[in-house]
């Protein structure tokens, strides 16, 4: 999955989530500007992990601030060992 | 004339043992009964501590008929309030019956009863659910059950307000024997966290501690989750007084608000008009407070909120208030927590002696209180509050008194 494709996903997730139209998630959209608040962002997890059939320990969700944020974590757990970029566009 | 309200027995049943005296052993020496969890899968969850009641037996309190008709939260609040009841040497008369009330507090109701139902019918196709899934299900099964005991016939019913539901309880049940309403009541509250289904919602919460609870500490991370079963004996001083009974304390305010602010996130606003609410309730100013039992799930949010709230109530007095979260040793009990606390509260007041907030490590800037670091404390204070702020922004603050 490219880096593009992931961060689509990413975008249709949250939107959906928050009732928003796509093209206001953006790639560079904090949560803050979302309007989205800690439940919410434990809900997006949720959806995201779904997803991706993922597990987003509670230490790093605690990190997320951002559509980037999410998207960089997706990335670095579905290949730990290469890390977020490099995951991505392999 | 309203009654002064005092308390004459007290029950607990938590992870800290199976009675009072075990309970209050475990508080005054900071010991926490926090330990990995034994009633469930621990490979199924993300957290792998809890604070379970240990060796519980119910067939030591129970005969079988009555296990199959309570689920193991309204077992919680049976024993506690016959420990209370017996506590309190009651000598019940058919008048007495008739002018007590019961009031309980739970948050979840018989979760494990549930799942069990649902287990079978989703996933071993099991098409019929056990007929007695409502009777124990329900979050009115502890105080029935009292009343069903004890032949209390007065007004008995179950507050549910997620982590305030017993101090509500107590609240109320206080106004009413200060009142003439009723001439005595059990009050308190019982939980029954341990099943699977309700451990996995709170971890989806991503608010459950990986370690241990230690509240207010900078590098806490979170609640954990405990059972329990609390229960108090109020009446009229007068009557305590005329019978001759032990008296732990005095009753004398509360206060609740709503924050109307977020479901989950709380609020210092409400959570200070709860505090102020109490004090002006009963009579009492902010200078006369000697010790708080803190809300202090030891949540990111909450701790400080919590200290806000308290530092907006209290101002300069802060610096001779003394603040503890005995979360840190008998967990998070939901809707037994105000009462739990509560016990813990008058015992705190009876012994002079401040229980400690368990596994601090570290001062946190957002939470600079004096939080009795891991080891109580002598105290001589005269007033007490204990304090419950619950999911849903409703507060309930409770005000005692030394007698």
């Amino acid at each position: 999955m490219s880096h593009e494709e992931l961060t689509e996903r990413v975008r249709r997730i949250i939107a959906s989530a928050q009732h928003l139209t796509e093209d206001k998630v953006t790639a560079d959209s904090t949560f803050a500007e979302l309007g989205i608040d800690s439940l919410d962002g434990i809900n997006i997890l949720f959806a995201v992990e779904s997803e991706f059939n993922i597990n987003i320990p509670d230490d790093a969700a605690q990190t997320i601030r951002s559509v980037r944020d999410v998207v960089n974590g997706i990335a670095k757990l579905l290949d730990p060992e290469l890390g977020g970029q490099a995951a991505v566009r392999a | 004339m309203p009654s002064r309200v005092v308390v004459t027995g007290l029950g607990v049943v938590s992870a800290l043992g199976h009675n009072r005296s075990d309970f209050w052993k475990a508080l005054s020496e900071g010991r926490s009964g926090i330990a990995p969890l034994t009633s469930v899968d621990r490979a199924l969850l993300r957290f792998q501590n809890g604070a379970e009641v240990r060796d519980y037996d119910p067939v030591r309190y129970f005969d079988e008929k009555e296990i199959g008709l309570l689920d193991r939260f309204a077992q919680y609040g049976v024993v506690a309030a016959r420990e209370a009841i017996a506590d309190a040497a009651v000598q019940w008369t058919d008048a007495l019956r008739e002018r007590s009330a019961i009031v309980t507090g739970s948050c979840a109701g018989g979760q494990s009863t549930e799942d069990d139902g649902f287990v079978n019918l989703y996933q071993k196709n099991i098409p019929r659910v056990n007929p007695l899934t409502i009777p124990r299900g329900m979050e009115n099964a502890a105080a029935s059950r009292i009343s069903l005991e004890t032949g209390i016939v007065g007004p008995t019913y179950t507050v549910s307000t997620a982590c305030s539901s017993s101090n509500h309880a107590i609240g109320q049940a206080f106004w009413m024997v200060r009142s003439g309403a009723a001439r005595m009541a059990i009050a308190g509250g019982s939980e029954a966290v341990f099943s699977l289904g309700f451990l996995k919602a709170w971890e989806a919460m991503r608010i459950v501690s990986p370690d241990t609870c230690r509240p207010f500490s900078r590098d806490r991370r979170g609640l954990i989750l405990g059972d329990a079963g609390a229960m108090l004996v109020l009446e009229p001083w007068d009557d305590a007084r005329a019978r001759g009974s032990k008296i732990y304390g005095e009753i004398v305010g509360f206060g609740m608000s709503s924050d109307a602010f977020h479901i989950t996130q709380p609020s210092p606003e409400g959570a200070a008009r709860a505090m102020r609410a109490a004090l002006v309730d009963g009579g009492i100013s902010p200078a006369e407070i000697g010790y708080i039992n803190a809300h202090g799930t030891a949540t990111q949010a909450n701790d400080a909120t919590e200290t806000s709230a308290i530092r907006a109530v209290f101002g300069k007095h802060v610096e001779r208030l003394a603040v503890s979260s005995t979360k840190s040793m008998h967990g998070h009990t939901l809707g037994a927590a105000g009462a739990i606390e509560a016990v813990a509260t008058l015992l705190a007041l009876h012994h002079g002696l401040m229980p400690p907030t368990a596994n601090y490590n570290e001062p946190d800037p957002a939470c600079d209180l004096d939080v009795i670091p891991n080891q109580a404390r002598s105290s001589q204070a005269e007033f007490a509050l204990s304090n419950s702020f619950a999911f849903g922004g409703l507060n309930a603050v409770l005000a005692f008194k030394k007698l």
